[in-house]
Order: C-alpha cells, then sequence, then structure tokens
C-alpha cells in the first residue's frame, strides 16, 4: 500500500467508523468495539508513516480539484504528523475512558455521540494532514460543525446558548477573517499550497500581508486568543469526553496548529519576522497567556476552570509561532502534544470526579482525594506537565519557549511564560491539595460508597498521566519530529 | 435530428402542455410532464455537450434566414442556462406527483401540468432564442402561465399574491417590449447578432439610450432587483410548494440570463458599462439587497417566506458578480446562478415536504421535526449550510469566486460584506435549526406524523447530494460558466 493511500485512509477510516457506530448503534457492546477498533486501527495508520516522513519523503495524495487550481488534497508533513499522532492515540485513550463515563451518567443519544465523535476525528485528520490552505479551511469547518451537535448533545436550554456562542464564535471568524484571508492570499500568490519557506514573500506589501497575517490569527477562532475565546467556556456543557478530546486536543490543537502551518508553510519564518504586526500580535497571545490564567483562578467550577487554562496555554503555542524563529516553533509543537496529555488526563479526571462523586465544584472537593485516590494523582500529575516542571512532560515545550523568546530578544515574553507557570501552579495545583489535604463540606459523608469512576474511566486517566510522565523521560519522538519541520 | 435540437428545447414541453391539459387524468398528465422534462433535460445535455465541443450553434426557424427569420442562438452561456432550467424541470416533476395531490383539488392536477409545461417552454424559449421579440413572446408565456401557477396555492391569499405579480410582471414586460421597440425603429431588425452589429452606429442617440432604461428597469422587475422585488416574497410564500420550488430556482434565473443577452450581448459590454454606467446602478442595489434582504429575512417566521427574502439576497450576489464586469465576477455570478438554483430548489424542496406532512411552514409548527422527519430536516441543514456557503457545497465556490472577483478589483469593502451576509444566513437557518431539533413537538406525540413519502424525498436528496457534489468537484461548472463570462466580454471562449 502506498503512503499517499495510507494518508487518504486515515481520513476515510473514522468516517467508514462512524457509518459502522450508527448500522450498529442497536448493541451498544459492539457500537463501542468498532470504536476502539477504528481508533486502533487509525493510530496504526498514523504510525505508518512516521519511517517515511522522516526519511524525508511528503506522502501525497490528490482527493478532487475543486477548482481550477485548487484541489481537495493531503501532504504529510512532520507537523502534521504530529498533530495526527496526538489525535489519534488520544482518541483510543477517550473511547475506553467514554465507554465508562456515558455508561454510568446515563447518557442518551450514545448512538450519535460516538458516530460525530468520529466524524470529528476524520475532520481532524483531514486538518493534519492538509496539502494547502483550502483543504484545511474545508476540514476546519467540518470539524466545527461535527462538533456542534456533541456540544449541545444534552439539548437543553443551556446546551442551546452555549451552541449559539459556540457556532457563532467559530463561524464569525472563520467565514469573517480566515477565508477572507485564505482568497486573499490566493490572489496575491496564486497558490494556497503549504509550501517550505512561505507562498506570501514579496507578494505585496508589508502593510497587506500584516492585515493578512492578523486575519490569520483572530480567523483561526479555535486558537481561542482573546477576544475571540469565549465559545471554549461554552462548550463545557457538553459531555466530559468531548470536552477532553475535543476541546483539550482535536478541535482547539486544530486551531493552533493552523497558526503554526500558516507561519511555517504560507509566511514562512522569515517573512514573519519582517512583519509589522508580528510583535503587536505576540503580545495579544501574550495578554491572552496571563488574562486566561487569571481568569482560570476566579472559577470555581472545574471544568470552567479547566477551559480558560486552555485559552492561556493555546496562547503559548500561537506566542511561538509568532516567535519566529526555530526554537518558539519546535516549543510550540511539542506543546501541542505536551498540553493535550497534559489537559486531558485533567479533564479526565474532572469527569471522573463528575461520574463518581457528582461534584463540579471545586469547593466541594475537600477530601475527595481519601475517596478517589488515582483520580487526584493523575490529576496532581496532569497538573505539572501544564505548569511545565519535571517529571512531566510539559517542562521540555516551555523550555524550548523559553529558549524562542530569548532568540528573539523579548525578555518581557519570557516573563510572562514564567508569571504564567506561576498562576497555573495556582490555579490547578489547588484542587489536588483540597483533595487529598482539605476537609469535606459540612453535610457531606465520604465514608458512604464513595469510589473511583468505572474501571475504564480510571484506565484511561492512568495511561495518560504515564504517558506525561513518559514524555519528560523520552521526549525524543515529538522533538526529533519537529526538528525537521524547518530543514 | 441533432441538428433541429435547439427547436426541439422549446417543442417538447410546448407540445407536451396541451396534452397535459386534454388527457384530464392528474396521474396521466403527470406522466406526459415527467417525459416532457427528462426529454428536455437530455436534448440540454446533448446541446451543451455540442457547444462545448463545436462552439456556437445557429438554428434558422423555419429555414428562414437570419435577421430576416427567427434564429435561435445556441452558446456557452444559453447552453448552460438551459441546462439548468431543464435539470431544475426534471428533478421537479416527479416530486410534484404527492405534494400536489395533497395541495390541489384533483379536478384541476391535469391542468397544473399544462401550465407547468408552459411555463418551462417560456423560461426554456427565452433562453434559447437569439431574437428579441422572440425573447419578448416567450417571457409572457411563461409570466401567464407563473401567474396561474401561484394563483393555485391553498391559502386565498395565493390570489392577491398572483395579482401583485401580474400587475408587477406585466409592467416589467411592457417596459422590455418598449426598448425592445425601439431598438427596433432604430436598427430595423429584431436578431440579437445583428442588433449588436448595427447598434453602435446608433448607439450615441437618445432613443437607444431610453431603450437602454426601459430594459434595465424591465429586467430588473422579472429579476426582482432590489427594490423592484416586491411581488416576490408573497408569490413564494403563497405559490404551491413545488411551483415555489421550480419559479425560485428557475424564472429568475432565466431574468438574470436576460439581462447578461442584453447588456453583455446586444448592447455590448463597453456601451453597458463605459457609456451607459450600468455597475453604477447594479453595484449599490446589489449590495443593499444582499444586506436589507438578508436582515430582513433573519425575522421572517414563515419559513417560505425567509427563504424567499433571501432568494432577493441571493439574486443580489448574482448582480453583484456581474456588476463587476470582468471575468472572474462574470463567472461568480453565472455559477451562482447554477448553485443557487440547487440550493433554493432543494431547500424548497424540503420545505415542500414538511407542508405535506405538516400543512405549514411556520416555525413553531416545525418544532421537533428534527426527530420526526429525520431525513427532511437533514436535507434542509445541509441545503442550508450551502446557502451559508461552507466547504464542499456549491454555495462556497460561487462566494469564493465571488471574492476573488471583488478582490481583485480592490472592493475589500464588498468582499467583508459578503462574507458578513453569509454570517447572516447563518442566523436565519439556525432559527429553523433551534426549532427542529432543541424543542419538543408541539402536537400529541400518539400520532405519528412520519417521514414524506419517498416520491419527495428521492427528488430532494438527489439535489442536495447535487449540492455536494457540484461543491467537491466544481470543475465542470466553473469551467462552463468562466468560458461563457469570457464569452460574454468578448474575450474568445
Amino acid at each position: 500500500m502506498s503512503v499517499g493511500l495510507v494518508t487518504g485512509l486515515a481520513v476515510v477510516l473514522p468516517l467508514a467508523g462512524a457509518l459502522l457506530i450508527l448500522l450498529l448503534g442497536r448493541w451498544p457492546n459492539v457500537r463501542e468495539g468498532v470504536s476502539l477498533v477504528t481508533a486502533g486501527a487509525l493510530l496504526t495508520l498514523v504510525l505508518r508513516l512516521v519511517d517515511p516522513v522522516k526519511a524525508g519523503l511528503r506522502p501525497e495524495l490528490v482527493l478532487v480539484e475543486v477548482m481550477p487550481g485548487i484541489p481537495l488534497a493531503l501532504r504529510v508533513e512532520p507537523l502534521g504528523l504530529v498533530f495526527a499522532l496526538v489525535a489519534s492515540f488520544l482518541w483510543i485513550v477517550t473511547t475506553l475512558y467514554s465507554i465508562g463515563y456515558m455508561r454510568s451518567h446515563h447518557e442518551e443519544n450514545q448512538t450519535r455521540f460516538f458516530a460525530f465523535f468520529a466524524i470529528s476525528i476524520a475532520a481532524a485528520m483531514g486538518v493534519a494532514f492538509s496539502a494547502n490552505l483550502f483543504t484545511l479551511f474545508a476540514f476546519y469547518e467540518v470539524l466545527t460543525l461535527c462538533t456542534f451537535p456533541l456540544v449541545t448533545h444534552h439539548g437543553t436550554e443551556e446546551a442551546k446558548k452555549a451552541g449559539r456562542v459556540y457556532l457563532g464564535i467559530l463561524l464569525f471568524t472563520s467565514i469573517g477573517f480566515q477565508l477572507l484571508a485564505v482568497i486573499w492570499t490566493w490572489q496575491l500568490a496564486g497558490t494556497v499550497d503549504f509550501q517550505e519557506g512561505g507562498i506570501l514573500s514579496g507578494t505585496a506589501s508589508g502593510g497587506v500581508l500584516s492585515v493578512i497575517l492578523v486575519l490569520f490569527v483572530f480567523g483561526v477562532g479555535k486558537a481561542a486568543v482573546m477576544p475571540f475565546h469565549r465559545w471554549l467556556p461554552a462548550a463545557m456543557v457538553a459531555p466530559t469526553p468531548v470536552s477532553a478530546l475535543l476541546h483539550a486536543v482535536a478541535v482547539v490543537k486544530a486551531g493552533v496548529f493552523t497558526i503554526l502551518k500558516v507561519s511555517v508553510y504560507v509566511f514562512g519564518l522569515d517573512l514573519l519576522g519582517e512583519l509589522a504586526s508580528t510583535p503587536w500580535l505576540a503580545w495579544a497571545a501574550a495578554s491572552t497567556i496571563i488574562l486566561g490564567s487569571l481568569v482560570a483562578l476566579t472559577k470555581d467550577n472545574l471544568k470552567a476552570r479547566l477551559a480558560y487554562s486552555t485559552i492561556s496555554q493555546l496562547s503559548y503555542i500561537v506566542l511561538g509561532a509568532l516567535l519566529a524563529n526555530e526554537w518558539g516553533i519546535i516549543g510550540g509543537g511539542m506543546h501541542i502534544a505536551m498540553h493535550a496529555f497534559g489537559k486531558i488526563t485533567l479533564f479526565f479526571a474532572a469527569g471522573a470526579v463528575l461520574v463518581a462523586a457528582h461534584e463540579t465544584d471545586i469547593s466541594r472537593m475537600g477530601g475527595l482525594g481519601r475517596a478517589m485516590p488515582i483520580t487526584f494523582g493523575a490529576f496532581f500529575v496532569g497538573s505539572l506537565s501544564i505548569i511545565g516542571i519535571p517529571p512531566a512532560g510539559g517542562s521540555w515545550s516551555k523550555w524550548y519557549l523559553g529558549l524562542g523568546t530569548l532568540e528573539a530578544g523579548q525578555i518581557g515574553l519570557l516573563a510572562v511564560l514564567m508569571v504564567s507557570s506561576l498562576l497555573s501552579l495556582v490555579y490547578l495545583l489547588e484542587v489536588p491539595v483540597r483533595a487529598f489535604f482539605g476537609q469535606p463540606p459540612d453535610g457531606v459523608n465520604l465514608q458512604a460508597g464513595m469510589r473511583e469512576a468505572p474501571w475504564p474511566s480510571v484506565l484511561a486517566m492512568v495511561i495518560t498521566a504515564l504517558a506525561t510522565v513518559g514524555l519528560f523521560v523520552y521526549p525524543d519522538p515529538v522533538f526529533d519530529l519537529m526538528k525537521l519541520v524547518l530543514p | 435530428m441533432s441538428a433541429h435540437l435547439p427547436i426541439l428545447q422549446v417543442l417538447v414541453p410546448l407540445l407536451a402542455a396541451p396534452l397535459c391539459a386534454t388527457v384530464r387524468n392528474g396521474r396521466a398528465a403527470w406522466a406526459v410532464a415527467v417525459v416532457a422534462s427528462w426529454t428536455s433535460l437530455w436534448i440540454a445535455i446533448q446541446l451543451l455537450a455540442l457547444v462545448l465541443a463545436d462552439g456556437t450553434i445557429s438554428y434558422e426557424l423555419g429555414g428562414w434566414a437570419a435577421p430576416w427569420g427567427i434564429e435561435y442562438r445556441i452558446d456557452t452561456v444559453n447552453a448552460f442556462v438551459l441546462l439548468i432550467v431543464s435539470m431544475m424541470a426534471a428533478v421537479i416533476t416527479p416530486y410534484a406527483l404527492r405534494s400536489i395531490e395533497r395541495e390541489l383539488e384533483a379536478s384541476s392536477v391535469a391542468l397544473f401540468y399544462a401550465a407547468f409545461m408552459l411555463c418551462l417552454t417560456g423560461l426554456l424559449g427565452i433562453t434559447a432564442t437569439g431574437d428579441v421579440f422572440n425573447v419578448f413572446v416567450f417571457l409572457e408565456i411563461s409570466s401567464l402561465s407563473a401567474y396561474a401557477l401561484i394563483a393555485m396555492g391553498q391559502d386565498r391569499k395565493a390570489l392577491t399574491a398572483a395579482y401583485q405579480y401580474l400587475i408587477m410582471g406585466s409592467v416589467g414586460a411592457t417596459f422590455i417590449v418598449i426598448g425592445i421597440g425601439m431598438m427596433y425603429v432604430m436598427t430595423g431588425t429584431l436578431n440579437m447578432a445583428d442588433l449588436s452589429v448595427l447598434l453602435p452606429q446608433v448607439s450615441s442617440t437618445r432613443t437607444i439610450a431610453v431603450a437602454f432604461a426601459f430594459l434595465t428597469v424591465g429586467i430588473s422587475l422579472k429579476l426582482a432587483l432590489f427594490p423592484l422585488h416586491l411581488w416576490l416574497p408573497n408569490a413564494y410564500t403563497y405559490a404551491p410548494s413545488t411551483v415555489t420550488a421550480f419559479i425560485a430556482s428557475t424564472a429568475t434565473k432565466v431574468a438574470v440570463y436576460m439581462l447578461l443577452r442584453f447588456f453583455f450581448t446586444v448592447f455590448g459590454p463597453a456601451f453597458s458599462f463605459d457609456v451607459m454606467q450600468l455597475d453604477r446602478v447594479l453595484l449599490p442595489l446589489a449590495l443593499v439587497a444582499i444586506f436589507s434582504m438578508s436582515l430582513v429575512a433573519i425575522f421572517q417566521t414563515n419559513i417560505k417566506r425567509m427563504m424567499a427574502y433571501s432568494s432577493v439576497a441571493q439574486i443580489g450576489y448574482m448582480i453583484l458578480g456581474i456588476s463587476m464586469a470582468s471575468v472572474t465576477g462574470l463567472t461568480a455570478g453565472i455559477l451562482h446562478m447554477f448553485n443557487h438554483a440547487m440550493m433554493k430548489g432543494a431547500l424548497f424542496m424540503a420545505l415542500g415536504c414538511v407542508m405535506y406532512r405538516i400543512g405549514s411552514v411556520h416555525i413553531d409548527s416545525m418544532r421537533g421535526l428534527g426527530k420526526r422527519m429525520p431525513w427532511t430536516m437533514a436535507a434542509f441543514v445541509i441545503g442550508g449550510l450551502s446557502l451559508i456557503g461552507i466547504p464542499l457545497t456549491v454555495g462556497f465556490v460561487s462566494k469564493w469566486y465571488l471574492i476573488q472577483g471583488a478582490l481583485e478589483k480592490g472592493w475589500w469593502p464588498v468582499a467583508v460584506l459578503v462574507l458578513l451576509t453569509s454570517l447572516m444566513a447563518v442566523l436565519y437557518i439556525g432559527r429553523v435549526v433551534e426549532a427542529a431539533y432543541f424543542h419538543d413537538f408541539p402536537g400529541d406525540d400518539e400520532h405519528d406524523l412520519g417521514e414524506a413519502p419517498l416520491a419527495m424525498l428521492v427528488p430532494t436528496w438527489a439535489l442536495i447530494l447535487a449540492n455536494l457534489y457540484f461543491g467537491i468537484d466544481a470543475s465542470l461548472t466553473s469551467g462552463v460558466a468562466g468560458s461563457a463570462a469570457r464569452s460574454l466580454l468578448g474575450l474568445g471562449p
């Protein structure tokens, strides 16, 4: 099987999985079996792409020529491969988690849930492997639309309102800004292909290109750069597995991935470093980092706090891209992986607390750690990765991002990274500290049958927590791939 | 046989019409209409293939040579429009069977198909002919039959809607014939190709300028260009569902074609845009239409009316493209004729399915339909996404060319406006989605209404799939539209 075909299969396979899930919806065990098998098969496919890419190949597949010169096409390069590896690996884990979560939480419409989940993964694969801006935009929009039924899964008035915010902001930014930037790029460069060194250099004045960069950065609403971040907390009404995989990994990472990809392959780092708007946008990202952390401090609802933490962390990657140097890109790319493993662990734990103890507020989690030691242990490890201290993978990406700020001569930005780490230390570690050392709120008897969530969910979060530690000891797979992005 | 295709295109539905009226039996008349519309589609495909292979086809009616006889002249532009019209007819006639049985009295079903075939004849005739007076004749055939079709709506308001359309349409047609008359006075010919040669010699006269003005207003009335669109919302709202789907996807497109034919082929782009500065009229009106009608659509509670206002906005997109008078702009305009026919046809057909089961398309009566009519509502959602212009649907392709055309001209505020109005479509489609998927069905739960009949769902979904197909592989449509645009601008195929 040619590698190009493998790329295509990686997009088609989850779609086929979705179809099977719909057809087999009547038998929950078979349906979940299909989900797991599809996820496993997808990871196998993506892994098969690693060696060819490391050997210098860039597997390509043109699906169809949509308009003259604008094909729907796939092309695997190292950055996309990192994203695809992370998403497909975590899909397996999340499926495992979902089985425990959805059943013990007695969610309705589980077939629809698993089917749209699979379609979302297909769209994420499409984003990861897109060969040009048009393909990227198409899959980006598909991802927005097929996560909408997942966000509004409960069908309540609250879900409807959240859905409005979700779709409203994501479509407003993507159609209003990003599409304009894409067509403008096509207009100027005569191509929308991602190419090494960029395609926009020398096509227009610095002013015009600066405007296009602004349109891209804010047009990728999924990267949640303030003020276009409100959709992410809104999306938290979704069942926890959706928040975990989609709104900590697939959807949001599709956003920051787009910004990295546009920086490297549309603008090119040389051009990016010269544009007048780049430093301003870097500071916009820096403000998001700080403001997101500050808002996270004020949130008592655990998922809301994690959502604002994600907003803050995503801007690390945006910042990395806008530093316009090798360390920034490497740090940003590694942070896609590191943050994914850390944050998904945190969401898994939050969901486990909801399922087992029916608690959502941090102030009411005192003493819960004694009943659910594994859950809060995993939460602790995940927190370390987000804060960026050893022995968790997050420390590596922060290290390289820090190097990037120094290389760019931006001490101020380095200070932002440090302050944000301190803030995240406060808002994240409060949770395990309360759980292990705090007192339960009045009227709650912890002894009364309180125990861990169902075993598939616990297993899932143990896997991701161990993986964050593993990525500290052995970050080479991610690092080696990211080194290839800028030859 | 193939030499006579241009006239057969018009003749087949013309002969089918009296046949429908004489058989009297509704189902038999329907069968005749199906055969006639599919034959028309076959002819249209043949014609497009011939034109793409060998270039323009000229057919002399009765063997009388032009400019004395009537000439039918098929080039890429009208071959494409013929395809749009006959394709919509071919999809909608099978759909009509059940919908019309439900919405019309049995006694008038056969007459409905007769009027339907006449309307098709008129639309195909306007498109195929190369003679300006012939355009007027077919315009009257299509308009009169359209008035009759609209008046057949269940609601008594259909009568006033048809009457309103009759008055406005007749004013439009009269203006057009006055314009044609003035051109005839000055040149002594009615043949389009001949006119385009003779007009430049007299183009500086006041008479030709006035003829130009009459034609502009007359055609704008027929294509419902803001602010001459007032007949359209009522007509679309109260007409039988089948008629709305057909008229919305064809009649205005043919009027847009008339605009292209008169101002690009007959008068020539140099006269129309450099001397008469048509773009100064079309561009602002198109922009106002796009913005204001999208805004009005958001506040409608009758979904057919909502879609009608959306149609006026969408016509604005076509006129916007045309007013650029550039290859990309014209391509966008022509492409959107096809794409809008696809999406609006599908949306109105989905609404027809709702009408069939619920008997109303009021937003409140559509509550909870997501569960009760999943296929119909899924079709509506996909059609809506196409209307918004989500990638991989036809709407996206139109929007891409339109914005590209605007950026080429340096009109970036126009590009921004086009994008913002797509977002307004998100709002009005979103309202229906919320009603259908986030609310419970208001009626009693015992009485399960079920899906629309397959005979209606299959044609609806055929169009929906066409929305996706031509959105994923737009090389055929954008290629034809591009070569049509170049030929209209006189730049060769």
